[in-house]
This record gives C-alpha cells, sequence and structure tokens, in this order.
C-alpha cells in the first residue's frame, strides 16, 4: 500500500479540501493505483540530467519583456463584480482574529 | 444558407458578392447553434449579444468598402476555461458557474479583430481536466459522430461544435492532449502550437508550463489561418514568445516530396488492431506522397504518463488554491471560520476529478517527498524533451496516433482513473517537449468512428506540420 486513509486526511488539509469518510476512502484507492503506476519512473536512470523546468528555446535574453508603459488597471469595481461578499471596497471574509 | 458547412472563404466570398449580411450570418448561425445543441450539450451558453455587435462592425467595413478582416463573420466556439468579458465563463465548474470575467482573452480579442463572430462558449472537463468530458459540473458532451460515445475532452464541446457544424472553428485548450484527442474522436482538426506561440492572456491556469490555446476546424487550412491570427507575442503573458508568425495558409504548397518523417515504434505497441491498421494505411499514403519513412525510437516515453500526471497536479493544486471562496462567485454556505471557509467552499465546489489531482499535486509536493516526486518527474521531463530533440536531427517530422483507440462508450473509463489518464499516452509527450503537434482526420473504423493521425515537428516549425497535414488532407479527400 503506498498511501493511508490518514496520509489522505493529512494531504486533504493541506490543501484545504473539506472531503467526507466515502470520499477519502475513495482517493485513498485511487491515489495508491496512480503512486503504483508513478513507481515505474524509478526505473528510469536520471543521474547527470539537469530538472526542466521550463519549455526552453533559442530566443534573446529579453525577448520577453515588455515596455514599462502604464497601463489603465481594471479597476476596484470590475475587481469585486465576482467577490461572493464585499463592500467599502474590499473583499469580505468571516472574522479571522478573535478581540 | 447551410451553416453546416459554411468555410471561411465561403463566408469572405458570399460576403463581398452581398449574398448575405453578416448579420444575417450571426442571426441564422446562433439558430441552428441553439437547435443543435441539446443533442450534444457542446454549448454551455450562447452570446448573441457579442456576435451581433461584431456581425454589425463587419457589415460597416463593407459597406465603407474596407478589408472586413481575415475571419470575417466566420461563427467561432470558445472553450469556457477561456475568459470572455461580460460572457459568463464557468470553466466547466460549480465554482465558477455565475463568474462573468472583466476582461477579455487575448486569443478571443484577436478573433474578434479579425472579424470572427463569437457565438457561444464549450462544455469541457471541470477545469480542463478529463479524457472524454465527462467531469463536467453541466452534464457530459455526447460525440456527434456517436452519441453514444465521449468526444474526448477536455475540449470536448469545442470540438463536437465543429464537427457538428455549429462553429466553422473553435478555440481549445491543451495541456496533455486535451484539443488533439478529442479533434480525433470528433473528426476534425485540432492543433497544439508551440509553447508559447499563443497568449495564454486569459486562459484559466491548468499547469501553467503545459498550458497551451490553440485551433480547432474542419480543415488544416482553416486551422492553420485561425492559428495565423491568434498567434504573437503579447506583453500581458511573459511566457508568448517573440518569434515572428509566418503565413502558414502560403506554406500550404503540397511540396512534402523527399520530407523525412520519423514513425517511433513506442507509440504502436498499444493500438487497438483498427487504430494501427488506419495509422499504417496513413503512412502508406505519405510515402505515396514522396516522404522518406523510417522507424525511430524515442525511448522515454513509456515514462510520460507517471512524469506528466506529477507535474501537471503539482501546479494545478497551486493554480487551483485561488478558488478558496473569496473572490471567484461561489462560497459555501457553512462558514463560521475562515479556515471552516475555504475547506467547505473547495470540498462543495470542486468535482471528484479536480480533488483527485489537487490531492495528488498536494501529495507530490509535501514535505519529504519533492525529491523522488517532483525533481524526478521534472528530470524524466528532460529526457523526454532530449528524445524528440534527437529524432529532429534525423527527420523533420513525426507521424503517430493520436489516442491507442477510438472514441469510448459513456461512462466506460469514469470507474478507473488510471485507465483515463493512460489514454492520454500520445499526447502527452509533446505538451511536455513544448513541440508543436496536431491531429488530422485520416479515416474512420469499420463501425464509423473516427481516428486521427498526430503530426509533431520542431519548436516553431508549424510550417512543416501543417503543410505536411494540408497535402495529407487533400490525398485522403482525393482518395
Amino acid at each position: 500500500m503506498k498511501i493511508t486513509e490518514e496520509q489522505v486526511r493529512y494531504v486533504a488539509a493541506l490543501s484545504n479540501l473539506q472531503l467526507s469518510v466515502e470520499e477519502v476512502a475513495h482517493l485513498r484507492a485511487d491515489l495508491d493505483g496512480i503512486l503504483e503506476h508513478i513507481d515505474r519512473l524509478n526505473e528510469i536512470d536520471t543521474s547527470g540530467v539537469e530538472p526542466m523546468a521550463q519549455v526552453l528555446y533559442e530566443a534573446e535574453d529579453t525577448a520577453t519583456l515588455r515596455a514599462d508603459t502604464p497601463v489603465e488597471p481594471l479597476g476596484n469595481a470590475a475587481a469585486m463584480a465576482n467577490a461572493p461578499q464585499s463592500g467599502a471596497g474590499y473583499f469580505k471574509v468571516p472574522k479571522v482574529i478573535e478581540r | 444558407m447551410d451553416i453546416a458547412s459554411l468555410t471561411i472563404d465561403g463566408i469572405r466570398a458570399s460576403l463581398l458578392a452581398r449574398r448575405y449580411s453578416a448579420m444575417e450570418l450571426a442571426a441564422e448561425a446562433l439558430r441552428f447553434a441553439e437547435a443543435e445543441n441539446p443533442r450534444t450539450n457542446a454549448y454551455l451558453h450562447f452570446s448573441p449579444e457579442r456576435a451581433f455587435y461584431a456581425a454589425r462592425r463587419v457589415d460597416e467595413r463593407l459597406a465603407r468598402g474596407e478589408e472586413p478582416g481575415r475571419l470575417a463573420a466566420v461563427p467561432v466556439a470558445v472553450k469556457d476555461v477561456i475568459v470572455t468579458k461580460g460572457v459568463r465563463t464557468t470553466c466547466g465548474s460549480k465554482l465558477l458557474a455565475n463568474y462573468i470575467p472583466p476582461y477579455d482573452a487575448t486569443a478571443v480579442e484577436r478573433l474578434e479583430q479579425a472579424g470572427a463572430l463569437l457565438i457561444g462558449k464549450t462544455n469541457c472537463d471541470e477545469f480542463a481536466m478529463g479524457s472524454s468530458n465527462e467531469n463536467s459540473a453541466f452534464g457530459p458532451v455526447r460525440n456527434p459522430v456517436a452519441l453514444d460515445r465521449v468526444p474526448g475532452g477536455s475540449s470536448g464541446g469545442s470540438a463536437a461544435a465543429v464537427a457538428q457544424g455549429t462553429a466553422v472553428v473553435a478555440l481549445g485548450s491543451d495541456t496533455g492532449g486535451s484539443i488533439r484527442q478529442p479533434a480525433s474522436f470528433c473528426g476534425v482538426v485540432g492543433v497544439t502550437p508551440t509553447y508559447g506561440r499563443v497568449s495564454r492572456y486569459g486562459l484559466t491556469a491548468f499547469a501553467s508550463s503545459l498550458d497551451h490555446i490553440g485551433p480547432l476546424a474542419r480543415s488544416v487550412k482553416e486551422a492553420a489561418t485561425v492559428l495565423g491570427v491568434i498567434a504573437g507575442r503579447d506583453a500581458r503573458d511573459a511566457t508568448s514568445a517573440a518569434a515572428p508568425v509566418p503565413d502558414y495558409t502560403a506554406g500550404l504548397d503540397g511540396k512534402v516530396k523527399g520530407l523525412k518523417l520519423g514513425l517511433p515504434r513506442e507509440y504502436l505497441k498499444e493500438l487497438t488492431s483498427e487504430t494501427g491498421e488506419l495509422i499504417y494505411a496513413a503512412v502508406d499514403d505519405l510515402k505515396r506522397l514522396g516522404c522518406e519513412v523510417r522507424e525511430i525510437s524515442l525511448p522515454a516515453t513509456d515514462y510520460a504518463i507517471a512524469c506528466y500526471y506529477i507535474l501537471a497536479t503539482a501546479e494545478a493544486s497551486s493554480n487551483l488554491a485561488r478558488y478558496d471562496g473569496v473572490r471567484y462567485t461561489f462560497r459555501s454556505g457553512q462558514t463560521e471560520t475562515l479556515a471552516e471557509m475555504y475547506r467547505n467552499t473547495r470540498g462543495e465546489g470542486f468535482g471528484a476529478e479536480c480533488k483527485r489531482r489537487i490531492m495528488l499535486g498536494t501529495y507530490v509536493l509535501s514535505a519529504g517527498y519533492y525529491d523522488a516526486y517532483y525533481l524526478k518527474a521534472q528530470k524524466v521531463r528532460a529526457l523526454i524533451a532530449r528524445d524528440f530533440a534527437d529524432a529532429f536531427q534525423e527527420v523533420d517530422a513525426i507521424v503517430a496516433p493520436v489516442s491507442p483507440y477510438p472514441a469510448f462508450r459513456l461512462g466506460e473509463k469514469m470507474a478507473d482513473p488510471l485507465a483515463m489518464y493512460l489514454s492520454d499516452i500520445y499526447t502527452i509527450t509533446g505538451d511536455l517537449a513544448g513541440i508543436p503537434c496536431m491531429s488530422v482526420p485520416c479515416g474512420k473504423t469499420a463501425s464509423g468512428l473516427p481516428v486521427g493521425m498526430q503530426i509533431l515537428t520542431r519548436h516553431f516549425d508549424e510550417t512543416t506540420m501543417f503543410r505536411l497535414a494540408d497535402a495529407f488532407e487533400a490525398h485522403s479527400r482525393a482518395a
């Protein structure tokens, strides 16, 4: 077994995901199978290989820099328009700190 | 006006000959798309206001005798992970069921600048995570070619819309095969351009080192035309490439004689017999066109799925962290504390596949596992990219299947996530290497299911890819 239900609950907490008892059981079985498959990576020799974080190709060093020109920002009203709860130009959330 | 058989060139000719106006076409195209949609569920919502606004501008340009644009009055559909200002963009997720973006994706902006009419937004797997379109919170899409089958995923709605004829062309997104696989399942052309060729500004992030926007169309030439419109540097996406965009349609000259093609033996092992026969027949056609085909080896292929499902889920677990109930419409009703709001919003909002990937991605990045999984996968990714670079020393293009099998039945693979992941085996490698790749139809099985052939070329060599695909398409249409 690659992963236990306890580990699943720990990872769910890290991910901020509320899971039901059934979901924990299902995810444990699913992740177990996937991690089993992933284990085959141990078969391939990667010594001396540089990790690849992104796709690279020939280009000028500064090719991705843009001109530093100010542009009109989105604006507060547009940015807030999809907020589930807002007020006075801010996103509102449940109280974080008790007085 | 036969909407389902419209072409970009045909619309242009009709507009210039005043056979119909852009406004008339927009009305008819919207009516047709809305009438046809219940068959497949390809669209999540329509955008008549945008379509009519764009159509009026095309008619005004025509009335003034001006150039109406390269895509004048062409009905387009856009996958619902690509944001459209004022038009609901759900990403196929309950979390964003009511999200109205305050800005347009660059690719959409460029389509409309060229005169295209945005008909509507297409269904997809939630946050583009899936290979069958069954992970949409708004119901699956049915394959228009065989209604009991999946259209592929995650850009299943875009592929279905183009196959059904409700859009002439569509935009999709591809992270592990999400344009090419549905294109092959629905019998249309689907293109994943070089990483960075098309701006991702406005594409909802799934796995940022792998995400692409690309076109789906009913012909190679039309796909090439659309790519020419949407490609190119965009200051709002620092990963977009500055390399000049060639005229892709000018390169469709049929000159493929002497082109050196590689057939990777690792891509031929798991094919169903019918898919294999069609791929081999397509290779024979390419030989008849004068191409030199040789067998090549891409030895790291067997590790691609494992590599991809580490890197893509790790990136996704980070990218999807923003859906926490603060900014994006949906918030759980159970929110006594801030932590509870986060957990319940995400627990109630995300579907099963998104949860699975967030969990896997968080697990492989968690303390103690980083080197064994994430770092190892990045090294394997380098080997996969090196395989392609080595192959392109010998050959000009690689030809391969898109999927081991044609469209499967709805529900067939839903119980086994690993089996679903394995269906991406031949498309994932192109994304990992960031090279251009596409699916072009290469025939149908005995029961009438389309099969696609994949063509892959060097970084930024879309021209060779399109030339080969176009010559093949012309040859198979003549046969």
